[in-house]
């Protein structure tokens, strides 16, 4: 295809003078003709955290597409550091493929790796992703890992405009686990939510707007049991400041 | 000796043969300044906007454009009637300029009046490449005036095209700051009450539509001739001239509205084609459309050409003066416009039981423009108009709203060419005079009227969340080319199925926009088609070859709504069907 591409092209160049006749109208080869292809890299959260027992955490959840309307490769990354303890308490990356399914709505598919200090794991990954109505934004994930335990995840962001630049933003964010997986900690059921509220400002256009917030944390059943055996706590309160950030 | 006398000769024939018209256009890298930003763009001869090129009806014009970027270009002559091969379209009338090379318009000049050129490659055009076309006519023209000047208006974004459609991409609000806020929902409240004003948030929440989405790209700086508002471009006159004003929209997304404080316009011509003159106080430009209005200041004071977006969320400022230095006052920005359902009711699943049909309707005889009622009136011929339209607006399905349920627009100002009910009907700032399309009526017929010989119905579709524009759901990328027959009379049915407002664009051919005036039906090249509205035009398929057919907002026609348009037949070109369905395999 490339190759007969170029060819037309060196016998356009070739023959420019040549009149045109209808019988050798040419086709379109500009890349006009082409589906756009974009990028875009997108920082929802990229913050420091400050819990109610002065535990500190670095914290980004982010992502970078390239692709067209009908096909986008994406690749999500969430990681929350521990400063003190210099270690990843999380640290997850999805490769996915993205495409249209309806007028709000794309399917994806891909893998997703743990890396995190303590266990690793790796999960296949099949979700929705779109705009529902009333504006929320919405994000349903289904994932398998390698042990064969089954898990799943619902997002929901909504934005509320004090002004068109002064935007408080509600994020919700469940986890349920279908199987227990004890290795990395996650009991069967409501395994934990996060619930945020951040106020931004766009700065600079929308690709720097700084936020400040407060976060909620909380495990659930028997995920909340297991932490509380190994001594950790199952609910955390943090105050938060960062950045939203696109380009 | 022989030589001598043929070098003489030549000599002799030079300056005539310059005189029939040798351009010269480089295509260069340029600052931009608008005073408000400076910002690296492409532009010709060294400045954007280009130069004016003055050509003479009758003459044939030779152009050498030269690309002086490291990038392809093209110069596609706005309007103009010429060989396919000359409209400077990189994949359908020619394979574009390279880096470095010099292209050869040659074309003979059909016709007169204002006009203008831009690239067609890229993001060129928004990013400064555009230039005005002014051409005198052979004969007499039907009006008079003293003295002239083109003005070029632009939107100029302090971001790259490219980046503004990126942008766009990944946020398709990502441009717009007139969103509705938390104190709006409040003073809706104490205005409406809280059930409407929830209803209505509700309502627009349901389809994931925003009424304040009248301006895709925001953070403009309106230009006039290159001119920022501060900068103000000043145009000189003595009291009592009769000025020529040749209005031309060169935006990439932006729609104006034009008005100068003090001074009633008078337009003469739309889109290069005289017009039957019509007095108005105000007018809103499509992108890419001209208009030529005649103003008469009488006294020696400043006047303000006040140009405020469809959208409000950006202006150009240019003055009238006597002598350099003056300044009128200028106005404020009016309040942005809101689109209403009305303007949704080209929307698929919009007609439900919520909305009742809108009674007694008002104006009956220009009531039509809206979807669905016009099925009826489709084929009985472009006179039919406004007869049909009285019986057919029984028909309307959208629109009402006005049972308390929604929030309506105010003023109730109608417009033939707008949904009725719609949010975007413009209103003159004095309370005057706004011209409407339907007010133009082609000073003389450029064709016979005749019957068209066949309907061609195109929906003009997109989705604003993913930013995809197309027509009929079609992208460019997937689109097989839509075929005339050389001597047809094609008439054009637009239906505006999307929250936007397209101004259509045939390249080669004319558009005759229908405004119920049969044979006195106005002449154009920009066709604007309003959200939830169906807008007729007629084209006589008088060009054989192939023509780029498009919306000329900048990024809704690089995100699909384009179009190749093949001529088949013709007298130079034999019959070319068997070829193209050959090549492509597509439908015939």
């Amino acid at each position: 295809m490339r190759t007969l591409t170029l060819s037309a092209l060196a016998l356009a160049l070739t023959l420019p003078s040549l009149p045109v006749l209808g019988s050798d109208m040419p086709q379109d080869q500009s890349g006009r003709k082409d589906a756009l292809s974009l990028w875009g890299v997108q920082f929802e959260e990229l913050e420091y955290r400050y819990s109610d027992d002065d535990e500190e955490l670095g914290v980004w959840n982010g992502d970078a597409f390239y692709g067209t309307d009908e096909l986008k490769f994406r690749w999500l990354t969430k990681g929350e550091y521990a400063i003190e303890e210099e270690a990843y308490e999380k640290l997850e990356n999805q490769l996915l493929l993205q495409t249209p399914v309806s007028s709000f709505f794309d399917a994806k598919a891909g893998v997703r790796f743990d890396t995190p200090e303590g266990p690793d794991r790796t999960y296949g990954v099949l979700g929705l992703t779109g705009l529902a109505p009333h504006w929320f934004e919405v994000d349903a994930s289904l994932y398998v890992s390698d042990e064969g335990d089954t898990s799943a995840e619902f997002d929901a962001e909504y934005e509320l405009l004090f002004t068109n630049h002064l935007i408080l933003s509600a994020a919700l964010d469940a986890t349920v686990a279908f199987s227990e997986d004890r290795e990395i900690g996650v009991g069967k059921g409501l395994v934990s939510t996060e619930t945020g509220l951040r106020l931004s400002y766009d700065l600079v256009d929308r690709s720097f707007s700084p936020y400040l917030g407060v976060v909620h944390e909380r495990k659930y059943g028997d995920t909340a049991d297991f932490a509380e055996a190994e001594g950790g706590g199952t609910e955390d309160w943090f105050a938060v400041i960062g950045a939203r950030v696109s380009f | 000796m022989k030589n001598a006398l043929m070098a003489g000769a030549l000599g002799l024939l030079m300056p005539a043969l310059s005189a029939a018209g040798e351009y010269n256009i480089t295509v260069d890298r340029v600052m931009i300044d608008t005073g408000d930003f400076v910002k690296e763009g492409i532009g010709y001869n060294g400045a954007s906007p280009g130069p004016v090129l003055r050509f003479k009806e009758g003459e044939t014009v030779t152009i050498n454009v030269t690309n002086n970027l490291d990038e392809p270009t093209s110069i596609h002559w706005h309007g103009l009637i010429l060989p396919f091969e000359q409209d400077g379209v990189p994949g359908i009338s020619f394979d574009g300029i390279k880096p470095g090379e010099t292209f050869t318009y040659e074309f003979p000049i059909v016709q007169s009046g204002t006009y203008w050129f831009h690239s067609h490659s890229g993001f060129q055009e928004p990013n400064g490449a555009y230039g005005a076309i002014v051409i005198e006519p052979e004969g007499r023209e039907p009006f008079r005036y003293d003295r002239e000047y083109v003005v070029q208006l632009t939107d100029k974004h302090p971001h790259d095209g490219n980046r503004v459609m990126r942008n766009l991409k990944m946020m398709p609000d990502y441009y717009n700051r007139q969103q509705q806020t938390v104190g709006d929902f409040f003073a809706d409240i104490s205005k409406h009450g809280f059930v409407t004003t929830l209803q209505d948030r509700l309502a627009w929440g349901d389809m994931r539509m925003m009424k304040a989405d009248v301006e895709d790209v925001q953070g403009f700086t309106g230009l006039i001739n290159g001119k920022g508002p501060e900068q103000n471009w000043t145009g000189l006159f003595e009291p009592g001239e009769r000025i020529r004003l040749r209005f031309i929209n060169s935006s990439a997304m932006a729609y104006f509205d034009i008005r100068i404080p003090g001074l009633e316009m008078t337009v003469v011509q739309a889109d290069g084609n005289n017009v039957q003159p019509v007095t108005v106080d105000e007018f809103r430009i499509g992108v890419a459309e001209t208009y030529d209005v005649i103003v008469r200041p009488k006294t020696a004071e400043a006047y303000t050409i006040f140009a405020e977006s469809m959208g409000r969320s950006g202006y150009a400022r240019a003055t009238l003066a006597p002598e350099e230095g003056m300044q009128g006052p200028v106005p404020e920005l009016r309040e942005a416009p809101l689109l209403t359902m009305a303007d949704m009711g080209g929307m698929h699943g919009m007609a439900d039981g919520d909305m009742a049909t809108r009674d007694g309707a008002e104006d009956m005889d220009h009531g039509n423009m809206s979807q669905g009622s016009m099925e009826q009136a489709s084929m009985n011929g472009s006179s039919g108009m406004a007869a049909d339209a009285g019986t057919s607006m029984a028909g309307m399905d959208h629109s009402g709203m006005d049972h308390g349920a929604m929030i309506m627009a105010e003023g109730g100002a109608s417009d033939p060419f707008y949904a009725e009910g719609s949010g975007l009907v413009p209103v003159a700032a004095n309370g005057g005079k706004f011209l409407s399309y339907s007010d133009l009526r082609a000073q003389k017929p450029l064709y016979e009227e005749r019957e068209p010989t066949r309907e061609i119905e195109l929906r003009l579709t997109g989705n604003m969340e993913r930013y995809t524009w197309s027509i009929d759901g079609v992208k460019y990328e997937d689109a097989e080319p839509l075929k005339l027959q050389y001597g047809e009379r094609v008439r054009f049915k637009f239906v505006n199925e999307t929250m936007m407002t397209h101004p259509m664009h045939l390249h080669g051919m004319w558009s005759i926009l229908d405004v119920g005036a049969g044979e006195w039906n106005p002449v154009k090249h920009t066709v604007s088609v309003q959200p939830g509205t169906t807008v007729y035009m007629e084209t006589e398929v008088d060009a054989p070859g192939q023509w780029a057919f498009h919306c000329h907002l900048s990024y809704h026609a690089a995100s699909g709504m384009f179009r190749k348009v093949v001529v088949e037949g013709g007298p130079d070109q034999g019959n070319t069907a068997g070829v193209e369905v050959a090549n492509d395999g597509g439908d015939a």
